[in-house]
């Protein structure tokens, strides 16, 4: 093996991370532990974005000279406003409930 | 990349970062787990610096490390009745298995693909004289349609998270409260 860092090296950090960050939405019970899980994807999707922006010259064409940043600023964005709407729904939840664990908010339950 | 400081510096970071994703979860506490997110975003935004992506780390700096971090512990600390141990739920091991697949078909992607092939003669090196005008000049330029849908639904996300959180029943019982005592503006508080 070749002592370099290459495109598939960012690839396996990048997966990684995505599934921590599945198993951590996945698994846990408190509505702002899943909302870390979800940044932690978004996040691992920007780290593949930025690293085939970086080495995948011959993939984009010749005007996009980097187009996966660009991306990744609108991931940014909506990763924002995504956090401060979810946040305020938990704080929402917890005025009602007084919890925001996820399986005991089941008011809609038969 | 030849030099043997961003090798040393790809693997410091790689392991500063899945390990503090993997503190995320499991900690026993949700203001550590808090921690080690940040502590993940620090690793993140040292990577994009790897890969010569300025002000994209800039950027995760300050909104993910700095603005998310500190809504997740106002959430946090608004929620002072909630239980604070990080706990599992039943679907732990249904994602982490999902997890676990996911990993696996990113990281088979990532070996067996020839990327070399691809790439045409090698996965070169590629110089960014200056990412910030050109991010800039993309953002106006050809994506500016997505970038004022992004202002709008910014924008929407403001005032949704007000709104949302606006506690009326509060500000009637205020009202009230100031109506009684006589000194109250009778007219604003409807």
């Amino acid at each position: 093996m070749t002592l370099s860092v290459d495109l598939a090296h960012y690839m396996a950090v990048s997966g990684l991370v995505f599934g921590i960050g599945v198993t951590v939405a996945l698994g846990k019970r408190n509505a702002i532990a899943v909302l870390m899980g979800i940044e932690l994807m978004l996040n691992a999707v920007n780290l593949l974005l930025i690293a085939f922006a970086r080495f995948g010259e011959a993939f984009a064409g010749a005007g996009e000279a980097i187009a996966g940043h660009t991306f990744v600023v609108f991931v940014l964005t909506v990763a924002a406003a995504e956090a401060a709407v979810v946040l305020a729904m938990a704080v929402l939840v917890y005025r009602r409930r007084e919890t925001v664990e996820l399986d005991r908010i089941n008011l809609m339950r038969w | 990349m030849e030099s043997i400081g961003i090798i040393v510096a790809f693997w410091a970071l790689a392991v500063t970062t899945v390990g503090a994703a993997l503190g995320v979860l499991v900690s026993r506490n949700l203001l550590h787990a808090i921690f080690f997110l940040i502590t993940s975003f620090l690793g993140m935004a040292g990577l994009f610096i790897t890969l010569s992506a300025d002000f994209i780390a800039a950027a995760q700096v300050l909104i993910y490390a700095g603005a998310i971090s500190v809504l997740l512990v106002f959430a946090m600390m608004l929620t002072p009745l909630a239980s604070r141990d990080n706990a599992n739920s039943l679907y732990l091991a249904p994602g982490a298995l999902a997890g676990l697949g996911l990993a696996a078909i990113v990281g088979f992607v990532a070996v067996d693909t020839p990327w070399a092939e691809l790439a045409g003669s090698t996965l070169a090196e590629r110089s960014f004289p200056d990412t910030v005008r050109t991010i800039g000049a993309q953002l106006i330029g050809r994506y500016v349609l997505a970038f004022e849908l992004a202002s709008v639904l910014l924008l929407f996300a403001l005032i949704g998270a007000v709104v949302l959180v606006h506690d009326r029943a509060a500000e009637r019982g205020a009202a009230a409260a100031a109506e009684e005592a006589g000194t109250g503006p009778r007219e604003e508080a409807t």
